[in-house]
């Protein structure tokens, strides 16, 4: 039997299809503005924190709805270690990096064991850490700076967490009858990822359909491929197109027009960690693990999972991904210092809660958390380009998240009539 | 002949598919002790929640007059107004809380916006010496006991001003000595101020000698009341009352099965009460069940059953656990639910919402959840297998569903226990416990749950049955333990066995009584 249909596709893809729609609307209010390259791009690198703490705190909400609370301030602990590290004390940047992760894996194994062997309520557990690292951090900062901040970090440092790749010269292209220039590799790569997605769609469905399964109409097969490239190929684009012109006077008096494009460090990160994820939830029994003490901690249990385990390795891998942003933030402004990271674990938590992930856990996917992250962020980008007021922004995300919630909730209002009904009839039973 | 204080008027209560009460009649005189027995399901739980008001006047057919007038009850605080309180099973007190603080709960002494805590205590403290307790009524509720705890129900109930009371179960969680004492504070209540009550209970010995009448309740309709003020009543009788119907064909034949080798073996078997470690809950029980033998346990709700079966699987329930556990003759030690898969057990729990299914996931995730390895490869999962592995089992167990896609918790409840089967049989064991696998399901459904039992023993399986029906019990194994208060009271071939001897081995033991089903 074929449960295909179009509504079910719309039901499933209600945020994608909002952010589209919210997206177009800024285009048009800020007269394109929106998706000019530097836009597009700065929403990214800009954002890049939210997507990684994101895959972390989905991780986590995922066992339960259960959040972590000590992600900003431990991001700011950790930015101001790897300062100290490699700043003051000079440690090479490897065995820097490699201590400053060190520290996360101590961080997360003792909230982990904290929270799922000494059964402390996770959102207690992590406000000790919100509390604590936000001070700790400022002290250390303090102590080692006379301006609360430690940069200078080594370019070796910063390369590996922002700038770009694929800078030379050799590596652009001017496009002389639109005076546009666009680094190749950038396209180069958008070109590969919309191959492999094209191609990965066929083949499962080629796969579905050889082995007699329910499969999807091939027509949707091929619009979904072509709404996927195309996101993938505007996106190449738009960074492909986002260097610097620079000129340069050469010795015989003319001037040489030198493009400086280039591929993101962070969004090869983002690739990475967002990849990583979604195939560990989606394609795993790690996942499924992950997905099932969510689902009812009580079954997973009976059903042969370690519900401690899963808390713990949820926890841990919190604190490395934290560790993680904070070194891409840390690079970005290439200084440490004492306020950063402020509210990111509520960034990341609204990033999953608009993103569909279910509050009391049990359900999320990491696509749907990046377009809640890219939908508050575009909200947030929008709003400050048309010039309204900080606080006005801050207003219309609440409601935002709030009508998210909502819409989640009711469209799950009919399920739940069928569970009364039949929790009324097992009553009969006991009496 | 006293005056009738309450009578209940061919009360009819349906649930979707479900009759719970067929035309019931009960008729409770003044200042009389009126027990209601019948086995669990009976719909005695349910005659008393269209009582008190929990199922609101209309949601019922018949009539209920109380004290001369017809009463339309919708809430439990409209029936409390007249005088009818009932104390449940499951004891409704807050731990940390005095007893002068859970007894006048919703019911605040002192004006509307104050309390008054002087008058709270002075009150609490002379309904506690009405029923014979000398704590103060400033102790927590966590620091009696569970004996003491049931008082502390009744003289809240006493203190609503409680003309008819109910107590529904009131012994289940008492020793011998507390449940005397709970006796006897009845039948004083009943002399000193006339108080009429309604004692539901499984205790034979306790109704007898309790009770002025007893109306026996079955399949949701009242057969008999016998009056045990105008004659000695036997405890056979209310048996042969409890359990009269016969068992028809409504259980498949098994094929002809050679029953093997013991399977699994459980000697001495003792586990303790998780919160109170005093209290033991599977006492020194010795089982065995053999390749392709359908084993029955039978015991009321509270006997240990399912303690029993949890704390074999893995050690899911249950401390200071001892004893030893054989598996092909060979003695193992199962720490974790993953340990007790991985040996070659299953226990398909009574609970299939609470702990058996992921209610917010599909069939297909279900069936697979207790066996992903099976499925998956270097922790990935292969999505194909997987909907191949659901997709056959739901057309071999007839799962009625469009696609194995579907959420369980959009299912009718037989089809949602054929799910849960499915996830134990994929996970392959040689014995499978099965924790009343067929409540709460219609009789169709059960017929179907029959016969995949019966096919599980013909492929070899070891089957324990736990259940609290006795045609179920008698008419499925091969085999049947009768549990009773935490031990194995008797234990007999199907063959030997009927409703009546079953029901005797359990009479027989006393009114001792430990322990509740978790």
């Amino acid at each position: 039997m074929n449960t295909f249909s179009i509504k079910n596709v719309l039901k499933k893809n209600v945020m994608a299809i909002a952010l589209l729609v919210i997206f177009v609307f800024f285009t048009i209010m800020t007269k394109g503005l929106m998706f000019s390259s530097s836009n597009v791009a700065s929403l990214i690198d800009q954002k890049a924190y939210v997507y990684i703490l994101g895959a972390g705190m989905l991780m986590c909400m995922l066992t339960g709805g259960n959040i972590d609370l000590s992600v900003g301030s431990f991001l700011c602990f950790a930015g101001a270690v790897a300062g100290v590290f490699s700043v003051i004390w000079y440690i090479n940047t490897p065995l820097s990096l490699l201590l400053v992760l060190g520290v996360g894996l101590v961080y997360g194994a003792i909230l982990g064991f904290l929270i799922a062997y000494v059964r402390i309520p996770p959102w207690i557990a992590t406000l000790a850490g919100y509390l604590a690292f936000r001070g700790l951090a400022t002290q250390i900062l303090v102590k080692v700076s006379d301006t609360s901040a430690i940069s200078n970090f080594s370019p070796e440092f910063l390369h590996l967490f922002s700038g770009n790749i694929f800078t030379s010269p050799v590596f652009q292209v001017k496009l002389q009858k639109l005076g546009l220039w666009l680094n190749i590799p950038c396209l180069v790569l958008g070109v590969l990822a919309t191959a492999a997605i094209v191609v990965i769609n066929f083949m499962t469905r080629a796969k579905k359909a050889k082995k007699g399964y329910e499969a999807e109409p091939v027509w949707f097969v091929a619009v979904k491929s072509v709404i996927e490239g195309a996101i993938i190929l505007i996106l190449s684009f738009k960074f492909s197109s986002n260097g610097d012109i620079v000129f340069e006077d050469l010795a015989d008096g003319s001037r040489l027009e030198v493009y400086k494009g280039g591929i993101p460090v962070v969004v090869l990160w983002l690739i990475g960690v967002l990849l990583f994820y979604g195939i560990i939830t989606e394609k795993t029994t790690i996942g499924r693990h992950f997905m099932t003490v969510g689902g009812n901690a009580e079954t997973a249990k009976l059903s042969g999972i370690n519900n401690k385990l899963v808390m713990f390795v949820a926890y841990l891998n919190m604190s490395v991904l934290t560790v993680l942003a904070a070194l891409i933030v840390t690079a970005r402004f290439s200084s440490a210092n004492a306020f950063a990271g402020q509210n990111f674990e509520m960034d990341a938590i609204a990033a999953c809660i608009v993103g569909g992930v279910s509050a009391y856990g049990g359900s999320g996917s990491i696509i749907g958390m990046v377009i809640g992250a890219t939908l508050i962020g575009v909200i947030d980008q929008g709003m400050s380009l048309m010039q309204i007021d900080q606080d006005w922004i801050k207003i219309v995300k609440g409601l935002v998240l709030l009508a998210a919630v909502v819409f989640e909730i009711v469209s799950k209002q009919g399920k739940l009539k069928i569970k009364k009904k039949t929790s009324k009839k097992e009553k009969v039973q006991k009496a | 002949m006293a005056k009738v204080l309450l009578e209940m008027k061919s009360i009819t209560k349906t649930f979707p598919g479900v009759k719970a009460l067929d035309n019931v009649n009960l008729q409770v005189e003044e200042g009389e002790i009126h027990a209601l027995v019948g086995e669990n399901g009976a719909g005695k739980s349910t005659l008393m929640n269209v009582l008190s008001g929990i199922y609101p006047y209309g949601s019922y057919e018949g009539d209920i007059v109380y004290d001369g007038e017809v009463c339309a009850f919708h809430n439990i605080k409209d029936s409390e107004k007249k005088g009818i309180v009932i104390i449940h099973q499951e004891l409704a007190l807050i731990p940390y809380m005095t007893i002068g603080e859970n007894m006048f709960l919703g019911n605040e002494q002192g004006s509307k916006w104050c309390i008054d805590w002087n008058k709270t205590y002075a009150e609490a403290d002379k309904y506690l010496e009405m029923v014979g307790l000398s704590d103060s009524s400033k102790t927590l509720i966590k620091d009696i006991g569970t004996g003491k705890q049931q008082l502390v129900e009744i003289a809240k109930a006493l203190a609503k001003n409680a003309r008819l009371l109910i107590l529904d179960e009131p012994t289940s969680s008492l020793n011998e000595t507390d449940s005397r004492a709970l006796l006897d504070l009845m039948k004083k209540l009943q002399k000193e101020q006339g108080m009429t009550m309604i004692i539901i209970s499984h205790k034979l010995n306790e109704v007898s000698y309790v009770a002025d009448k007893i109306t026996v309740v079955r399949d949701g309709s009242t057969i008999e009341t016998l009056d045990s003020k105008t004659e000695e009543i036997p405890e056979s009788r209310i048996i042969k009352g409890m359990v009269g119907r016969e068992i028809t064909d409504r259980f498949p034949k098994r094929h002809d099965v050679p029953i093997g080798d013991v399977m699994m073996e459980v000697k001495n078997w003792t586990v303790f009460h998780p919160e109170f470690a005093e209290r033991k809950v599977v006492d020194d029980v010795s089982i065995n069940v053999r390749r392709g033998e359908v084993v029955g346990i039978y015991g009321l709700m509270g006997a240990g059953r399912t303690e029993l079966a949890m704390s074999i699987f893995g050690r899911s329930y249950g401390i200071g656990i001892s004893g030893k556990l054989l598996l092909h003759g060979k003695e193992v030690t199962l720490r974790s639910p993953k340990k007790a898969i991985a040996a070659g057990l299953a226990y398909v729990t009574e609970d299939r919402k609470g702990n058996g299914l992921v209610l917010t996931n599909s069939i297909k995730t279900n069936t697979t959840l207790a066996n992903l390895k099976a499925i998956s490869k270097a922790t990935f999962i292969d999505k194909d297998k997987e909907y191949q592995v659901a997709d056959e089992y739901k057309q071999k167990l007839r799962t009625k569903t469009p696609s194995v896609e579907q959420l369980v918790g959009n299912l009718s409840g037989g089809n949602q226990q054929k799910v849960l089967l499915a996830k134990w049989m994929f996970a392959d064991p040689d014995v499978l416990i099965l924790d009343e696998p067929t409540r709460g399901i219609d009789v169709g459904a059960k017929y179907e749950i029959y016969c995949i039992i019966n096919d599980l023993a013909k492929a070899g399986k070891s089957v324990i049955m736990i259940s609290s029906e006795l045609p179920e019990v008698i008419g499925m194994s091969d085999r049947i333990y009768i549990m009773n208060q935490a031990k194995i009271v008797g234990e007999m071939k199907a063959s030997d066995a009927t409703q009546e001897n079953i029901m005797s081995c359990i009479v027989g033991v006393g009114a001792e009584s430990e322990g509740s089903e978790a």
